[in-house]
């Protein structure tokens, strides 16, 4: 237990950072342009950095897979496009086809592609596609963000059908070998401090599937987001959101009467209290898979960006003189790496918070009459609000 | 904010890349996986428990072994003492049988002696008898011999009837 409440510290103090750490990319970024402004005679505006962009541009989703740039030309992966519009029906092409980005004065801030097939992508934070007669867009395209989760799914289906193959090979008699003993570590791990202290000996087992799932499918695809050039998929509100629905609906399903019957008429209270506190459980229900919805997406969108600042730093720092970049060099790196540990961590971390408090709730929906009441309840919204 | 927004096309695809993983995982992964654990489990549980009770079987022999000892060590006593018992009492029994045929050997000895010695005696006598008729009358023979002779035992012979 103290073990679970020390993660959760960690887990406050990193997203506290996290949340601190954007906007002090603004504040540096700021900095920089007022410099670069009045740096302007030996350093011209095209070699300073856009953090803004630059950093976004990492976080958010793309329909390219875009590594590095080549002297003036950017080497990227092109993606798949998917567009439904009722219009103009399906269309499906590659993301090539916009190659030619312009700026107007009216958006400032906002890069627009050139138009193809009568759609065109405005690129803020975030990639939007357009139709130019102006009608809604339906975006299903293959992002980079899609690509990495592909990839992913394909990496944990072979890790796991394999070591389900090993096990089936040897049977309950022989011992763990190689990459299934890691893999048994991570599994019991989830069964003997997950599943069975929230659901209980003998329901837990309906949901170890789910549980397994959700956690190996947020710890590969957070690592797989660490790797240079990996997406930031479990930062992704859209990706947290999905998950966060599935457990809630997986709760939704199997809340039992007892469960129902706590949230709209709680037992032992006042008729005007309860007109107070029904409202109240209510929202909290809901608040529930939007605390889990924040929580992944905020914790990794947040390491990401902290990684990408600290490296960043070098070349504001290069910026003001060449030397001040250099010298920095060190410095940048060792705080790189030092997150980059860190993110590892907090890769696992979150997986395991997110998979803990699914079963937190799933366990108040299925809790029986039996428990002591309010002891119980009381030591969920503890981890709740830990966490 | 825009990264506040979910996408569709992302939400989309991650919900069903989620259940098929679910799906397939749940299938051909999870449930072979944590049936073949559990198993395992149940079997070092069962051996845990089994190891125990041969534990206690073993405890239980060892103490049943202890007692059979323990008697058989009291009846080889026991049937050392008897033994001892029962050659004390043969050797007994023997001395005494041996003492009364000894007894009897002795007394039987002895009278033979005594009837041998009673045989001897009566020969020696008679022969002695025998012996001194023959020297008496080798004795008379000498005497009588010549007339003197003859006359002298005449005169004594007449003196001792003379006596008489």
């Amino acid at each position: 237990m103290s073990c679970k409440s020390l993660f959760s510290l960690l887990i406050v103090a990193f997203g506290a950072f996290g949340f601190v750490n954007p906007s002090f990319a603004q504040t540096t970024e700021e900095t920089t342009t007022t410099t670069a402004a009045t740096t302007e005679e030996h350093a011209p505006e095209k070699k300073g950095i856009n953090l803004t962009e630059l950093v976004f541009g990492h976080v958010s989703d793309s329909h390219e897979w875009h590594f590095f740039e080549l002297g003036e030309k950017p080497v990227a992966i092109p993606l798949p496009m998917i567009l439904y519009s009722p219009t103009k029906g399906l269309d499906i092409f590659s993301s090539h086809h916009f190659e030619e980005w312009h700026r107007d004065a009216a958006m400032p801030g906002v890069q627009i592609s050139n138009e193809h097939n009568g759609y065109h992508i405005e690129k803020m934070m975030k990639e939007k596609v357009i139709a130019e007669d102006g009608s809604k867009v339906y975006d299903l395209s293959i992002t980079k963000n899609v690509l990495s989760m592909l990839i992913s799914v394909a990496l944990i289906l072979w890790i796991m059908l394999s070591v389900a193959k090993k096990y089936k090979a040897g049977g309950a008699t022989k011992a763990p070998s190689g990459f299934q003993n890691a893999t048994e570590t991570a599994i019991l791990f989830i069964r003997d401090e997950v599943a069975i202290p929230n659901l209980g000996k003998k329901k837990y087992i309906k949901y170890m599937p789910m549980l397994l799932t959700v956690f190996f499918f947020i710890w590969i695809n957070n690592l797989l987001g660490l790797l240079p050039g990996g997406a930031n998929f479990t930062g992704n509100i859209a990706v947290t959101l999905c998950l966060s629905l599935i457990s809630f609906f997986v709760m939704m399903i199997r809340a039992n009467k007892h469960f129902w019957g706590h949230l709209l008429n709680p037992p032992g209270v006042p008729l005007g209290i309860k007109f107070l506190l029904v409202p109240i459980e209510i929202i909290s229900m809901f608040i529930k898979p939007v605390a889990l919805t924040i929580r992944l997406f905020a914790n990794m969108l947040a390491g990401h960006i902290v990684i990408l600042c600290v490296i960043s730093m070098i070349f504001i720092f290069a910026g003001l003189s060449k030397f001040a970049g250099i010298g920095f060099v060190p410095v940048s790196i060792a705080f790189a790496i030092f997150m980059f540990m860190l993110e590892l961590l907090v890769a696992a971390i979150q997986a395991f918070i997110f998979t803990n408090l699914t079963a937190v709730f799933i366990g108040s929906a299925i809790e029986e009459a039996h428990h002591a009441e309010g002891v119980d309840h009381e030591h969920n919204d503890a981890i709740e609000i830990i966490a | 904010m825009d990264l506040l927004t979910p996408e569709l096309g992302l939400f989309f695809w991650t919900l069903i890349a989620f259940l098929v993983v679910f799906f397939i995982l749940g299938k051909f992964a999870w449930k072979p996986i944590l049936g073949i654990l559990s198993e395992r489990e149940k079997g070092i549980t069962e051996a845990i428990a089994s190891a125990e009770k041969m534990k206690g079987e073993m405890s239980q022999m060892k103490s049943e072994n202890e007692k059979l000892m323990a008697q058989a060590h009291e009846e080889r006593t026991a049937m050392l003492k008897e033994a001892k018992d029962i050659k004390d009492r043969i050797i007994g029994e023997a001395k005494e049988i041996a003492k009364t045929e000894a007894n009897k050997i002795i007394i039987e000895a002895q009278a033979q002696i005594n009837q041998q010695k009673n045989a001897a005696m009566t020969e020696v006598k008679n022969e002695i008898g025998t012996l001194a008729l023959e020297v008496a009358e080798k004795i008379l023979r000498k005497q009588l011999n010549s007339n003197e002779g003859q006359e002298a035992y005449m005169n004594m012979l007449a003196n001792d009837i003379k006596l008489n």
